[in-house]
């Protein structure tokens, strides 16, 4: 009766291991502490965010050593992109400007974009702690987070971005499938 | 036979007379009934090593979109290959387009450092060395890469500004699915990530039906290494997706269960559906680059009109170009087989009256999509066909160029 119960349970696993199972035996396998050194894809749950944390204030002090050199003081006078929208709050987002810590549908996405691609030409030089700080600054600028809101790895996934899901979703893509049907004609 | 040889050896001698430096033949006489020999290029231990092309060839890359490159601090920006030149459907390696994300130094990287890690929704995560890679059954394609800012404007002035952010290479390297296979994708897995290792370690999502489809884990261009302005040691071939996802010195592909909106994504950001749908595929697009703008018909009489056309929607089925403003249209000849996703080289025989026109080409993919006019595309968004218009998405356009009575070429949107 148990080995009646058993039985399947066992074939499925034989089967999905067959399916599954490397035919060439080329490559090793990564520890897992290499795959998180080496992963720095933040995805929108923020399961991949380090541990730190870090405050509006403190990103305040990092961003004027760091970051107001190209970005300008408030985020609106240099020559890189600017930070912070100049367009009134009332108006549709889509209308304020490509603003990353505006526009960005995930709080995620700030601090990914912070932590692979900036200081330009010192990036990876940033700790977690001063990305965190930073992304706080930039969100609190953007009137997106309070001035007392802490952020951390369980804290920053749950911040509400304005975008909501005002953004297109992405068509399923199929191969062999004109991107777009009836375009132009 | 036997008359050359006394010649050969006068040559040879009066070539050692000679002290080092002088172009060896450049005395050679008419000897005989043999016609003048051309002066001879002196062989060196770089050009037995890997030659180089002609001192009389001087096509060149031009930096794309008002930035130089490389700039004051040796970074490189976008650079356009010389398509006005090109001949046959492969862009040689030195000339390929150049695209970066937002300007970059060219990392350099020690292939025997370099490692490919896939992890993420599979059941085995597993880091390849380029030699691992090589060990593994190999695909070489033909695919173009396109960069999604390849637009033609009124003030472009030749087809190396209108369209140069495009190019074909032979690719080869290994299946992203075969690599998929061996580290075992989990049910649920919907996307994958591809980074770089460049320095803003550009990624992007990209749908895994496309993984499993068509992506090529690239080593080889044109018979050799990838060039580092290419992505040395890998690069990611997206064949017919926008030239940003080939991503360069592919260092990690992840595999998620949803849209990442990791670095690239953000920039890909749009709020209609329409044009959303529009941003990764390329569609069916050409151009004629002989004759095109900048250059000069000597005068009436027959040319053959010679072009590009590509698509990411698969393999170019029919060319057509018209000598009269869009008029009139004509089949052109496909030259050799049109592969998928690859640049197609087409021709036209033309006798040119001599009296002013303007030429257009357009294609038709294997999917049956055609290559639209700007006025079509104005009236397919319902919008004004006027100098304000600007083509959504990538630029796929039908290019106008204009023959003037003198022979003289120009572009036909200015």
């Amino acid at each position: 009766m148990g080995m009646l119960r058993v039985l399947p349970f066992v074939m499925l696993m034989g089967v999905a291991a067959l399916a599954q199972s490397p035919r060439y035996g080329v490559g090793r396998t990564p520890t897992p502490e290499e795959i998180r050194a080496w992963d720095i894809s933040i995805g929108p749950t923020g399961e991949e965010l380090p541990p730190g944390h870090g405050t509006v204030k403190e990103g305040a002090l990092v961003y004027r050593a760091k970051c107001a050199g190209c970005h300008g003081a408030t985020g609106l006078e240099g020559t890189a992109p600017i930070l912070k929208s100049k367009v009134a709050k009332d108006v549709d987002l889509w209308e304020r400007g490509r603003i990353l810590p505006l526009r960005a549908p995930f709080a995620t996405t700030v601090w990914d974009y912070i932590n692979r691609g900036m200081p330009l030409n010192r990036e990876g030089t940033l700790t977690a702690d001063e990305v965190y700080a930073l992304t706080a600054f930039l969100l609190y600028i953007n009137d997106v987070i309070p001035e007392e809101l802490t952020l951390d790895a369980t804290s920053l996934p749950k911040v509400k971005m304005p975008i909501g899901d005002n953004y297109a979703p992405l068509p399923e893509w199929k191969p062999r499938t004109p991107r777009l049907k009836g375009y132009p004609y | 036979m036997g008359s050359r040889q006394p010649a050969r050896r006068e040559f040879l001698k009066s070539g050692a007379a000679l002290a080092g430096g002088f172009t060896l033949g450049a005395a050679a006489p008419a000897i005989g009934q043999t016609p003048p020999s051309p002066k001879m290029i002196k062989g060196d231990t770089d050009l037995i090593a890997y030659g180089q092309r002609s001192r009389f060839v001087t096509s060149v890359r031009i930096a794309h979109g008002g930035r130089p490159s490389p700039d004051a601090f040796g970074l490189v920006f976008h650079v356009a290959a010389p398509l006005q030149d090109s001949v046959g459907v492969i862009t040689p390696s030195s000339l390929h387009f150049v695209g970066t994300t937002r300007g970059s130094y060219i990392p350099e990287i020690d292939p025997g450092e370099h490692r490919l890690m896939i992890h993420g929704l599979v059941d085995r995560p597993l880091t390849f060395t380029v030699e691992d890679l090589k060990r593994l059954p190999s695909v070489t394609r033909l695919h173009f890469i396109e960069c999604a800012g390849n637009r033609s404007s009124r003030r472009a002035k030749t087809v190396q500004e209108t369209h140069g952010m495009t190019s074909c290479a032979e690719w080869t390297g290994v299946l992203l699915s075969v690599l998929l296979k061996e580290c075992g994708v989990k049910g649920g897995a919907s996307w994958f990530v591809a980074e770089g290792s460049e320095e803003v370690k550009g990624a992007s999502s990209m749908p895994l039906a496309k993984a499993m489809d068509d992506c090529i884990v690239a080593y080889g261009m044109n018979g050799e290494a990838l060039r580092p302005q290419q992505g040395f040691p890998l690069r990611l071939m997206v064949p017919g997706f926008e030239g940003i996802f080939h991503t360069k010195y592919l260092r990690r592909i992840k595999v998620v269960d949803r849209y990442y909106m990791n670095y690239n994504d953000f920039g890909h950001m749009d709020n209609e559906p329409k044009e959303a749908a529009l941003g990764y595929q390329i569609g069916p697009k050409s151009v004629i680059t002989f004759p095109s703008a900048g250059q000069r018909l000597p005068g009436r009489g027959f040319y053959e009109i010679s072009g590009l056309a590509w698509s990411g929607g698969g393999a170019i089925k029919k060319v057509e170009v018209s000598t009269d403003g869009g008029k009139h249209w004509n089949n052109a000849e496909i030259k050799g087989t049109a592969q998928r996703m690859a640049h197609t080289r087409f021709g036209y025989q033309w006798d040119w009256d001599g009296r002013e026109t303007e030429l257009q080409s357009r294609c038709t993919d294997e999917l049956g999509s055609v290559q639209p006019s700007r006025e079509q595309i104005a009236k397919y968004w319902n919008k004004p066909f006027d100098e304000t218009f600007s083509v959504p998405g990538l630029d796929n356009s039908i290019q106008p160029w204009r023959v003037a009575s003198d022979g003289s070429v120009t572009n036909g949107h200015a």
